[in-house]
């Protein structure tokens, strides 16, 4: 068995062509995901039942079943609906971009929440405490004292989901998508050289996760959190 | 004005309740400290004075004015807590002036206030670190300025020296309290180090169990402590305790327990009896060849300035604090005596102080 590097060379370009999607898909998913944590954190840490439990429910089931099924209930099961297929909505979720991100988004959102809850929860009491003492109201304590703390908390385990986001995003695959694996898959069909093409895939992976945990290493690190 | 008062004050958390029929006054510019073994109420009090925990029953006045629903920060108080409680995201200038920046005051103002706590607490050069960047001690007094600031008229410390090393406490001590007499505030401040509350206190109000076992200031319980608690709560080392009983003799009346017979002073207020407890402070004990206390020397601990003697006395343990070198290192036994008025008793039942 032999490597051929000029396959390699020759794969690079046509797999960043794909780079283009995936940049797309990573950014619009964490973008969803974060959208929806912050009202999912906020519900979770509610003391009534009523509010706490339907986000109780979305933050199990999305975090306990695999993203591919949680892709393939929406791509292939959405369709299953005609009352959906009748609706305006049906333009955009018959897309299986548009499929990619919603999963994405309610996979990531959900291992958001839990991100941002047990920062907040994470910041010591006193700190709320002291906040009050000084006469802040609750939306000023959260704002001024909490916020800026959680964030500090939540940003290394969101570093994680950010690079689990890089790596989920190669799913789009399944559904037809020309992502960067989508295209791997196409280039290996052509060439008979999966091996060499799959390891120039998993270099631009390798490259965008660094790139993600350096940014984040950054933000930690900034004069306004020191590290 | 501004003194604090207590009034009937009763806590309950569901069905618990962890104090009842509260009572207390603390004057204004009085350092009082709230002493007491973990859980007996006394941090619980403290944050129902801050408004961060209700009053079940009762009333909180400060400066005459009722304040059981008024919000934290209408109470004019200051608060210091345990771990300090800054903020990591903020420069110590900022942590100082966040309440003031909070109430929207110019920034020139902030910031004069700001160097003028600084100055006081020794944080002038510190003003643009972060709180990680200091000591314990410095994160303290950043804590302290956080409060001072402020202007209130009443300032809370919540055990606020217990994550120092013993050097820096003893150190921290004198300059809360020094800082106290500068700014002349009435200060209730939480401890159950009974050396803090000893050498920092105006009054001392010492807590068991959701109650108040005695009120007074460090003079008066140490010398005269109403209960058995009191008395083995202040000082150090422990007072010894011995049961015994009052029985009249030719020398008239005495405690009289195994191996040990203690006249009674003349005039003292009670009748022969039993179920008694003795207490000797180690320090009141003398080394004294005509004492009435003999006993087996047992181990000898060497403090510096003086030596903790362990004597035992037919199989109890008695500790004697004596000057270093006051006795012969090849010592086997020794002979204590006491002052008549300096031994405290107890009735063996409820601890009460009999005189």
């Amino acid at each position: 068995m032999s490597f051929d590097l000029a396959i390699v060379a020759e794969s690079l370009p046509r797999l960043l062509e794909g780079l283009t999607l995936t940049l797309a898909l990573i950014a619009m998913s964490l973008a969803g995901g974060a959208l929806l944590a912050g009202p999912a954190a906020w519900l979770l840490m509610r003391p009534s039942p009523w509010l706490r439990g339907p986000a109780r429910v979305y933050v199990w089931a999305f975090r306990g079943t695999p993203a591919l099924v949680q892709l393939f209930v929406i791509y292939y099961g959405l369709a299953q609906f005609e009352w959906l297929r009748a609706t305006a909505a049906w333009g955009v979720l018959r897309e299986p971009f548009w499929c990619c991100v919603l999963a994405f988004s309610l996979n990531s959102g959900a291992y958001t929440a839990e991100i941002l809850r047990g920062a907040i929860a994470g910041v010591p009491a006193e700190q709320a405490e002291a906040a009050r003492a000084l006469g802040l109201s609750p939306a000023r304590i959260f704002r001024l004292v909490l916020w800026p703390q959680a964030l500090r908390l939540a940003l290394p385990p969101y570093g994680n989901e950010v690079v689990g986001m890089i790596k989920t995003s190669a799913l789009a695959s399944t559904v037809t998508l020309a992502e960067v694996t989508g295209v791997a898959e196409t280039i290996a069909a052509e060439t008979f050289a999966p091996y060499e093409v799959f390891l120039s895939a998993a270099i631009i992976y390798l490259a965008l996760s660094s790139a993600a945990e350096r940014a984040i290493a950054a933000i930690e690190c900034r004069r306004a959190w020191p590290c | 004005m501004a003194d604090v008062e207590y009034v009937n004050i009763a806590k309950k958390y569901g069905a618990v309740e962890v104090m009842r029929g509260l009572s207390l006054r603390i004057e204004h510019g009085e350092f009082a400290v709230l002493l007491g073994p973990s859980g007996c109420g006394k941090t619980t009090l403290l944050r129902m004075t801050a408004g961060l925990e209700t009053i079940t029953e009762g009333e909180l006045r400060i400066g005459g004015a009722r304040m059981n629903e008024t919000h934290p920060r209408d109470r004019d108080i200051a608060m210091v807590f345990q771990n300090y409680a800054l903020y990591p995201t903020m420069k110590v200038w900022e942590n100082i002036g966040f309440s003031l920046e909070v109430k929207k005051l110019p920034k020139k103002d902030v910031r004069a206030r700001v160097e003028e706590a600084a100055e006081m607490l020794n944080l002038t050069p510190y003003l643009d670190r972060y709180p990680r960047e200091l000591s314990g001690g410095q994160r303290q007094r950043v804590a302290m300025g956080r409060a001072m600031v402020r202007d209130a008229k009443v300032f809370l410390f919540d055990e606020p020296l217990s994550n120092l090393d013993a050097k820096l406490r003893a150190q921290m001590r004198v300059e809360i309290r020094q800082l106290h007499d500068r700014l002349g505030a009435t200060t209730v401040y939480v401890t159950h180090d009974q050396i803090e509350a000893m050498t920092m206190a105006d009054k001392i109000v010492l807590m068991n169990a959701g109650r108040i076992e005695q009120i007074g200031s460090p003079d008066e319980v140490y010398d005269r402590p109403m209960s058995r608690y009191v008395a083995d709560f202040i000082g150090t080392p422990g007072m010894n305790f011995i049961e015994g009983a009052f029985e009249s003799g030719s020398g008239g009346l005495a405690f009289v327990a195994a191996g040990i017979r203690l006249p009674l002073p003349a005039g003292a207020p009670v009748a022969p009896r039993g179920g008694v407890v003795c207490g000797l402070r180690p320090a009141d004990l003398k080394l004294d060849p005509a004492g009435g206390i003999h006993g087996a020397l047992s181990l000898t601990e060497k403090t510096g300035a003086d030596e903790h003697l362990h004597v035992s006395v037919q199989g109890r343990d008695l500790v004697a604090v004596a000057p270093r070198h006051a006795l012969d290192r090849a010592a086997r036994s020794v002979t204590l005596s006491i002052a008549p008025d300096k031994a405290h008793y107890f009735d063996a039942g409820d601890g009460a102080r009999l005189f």
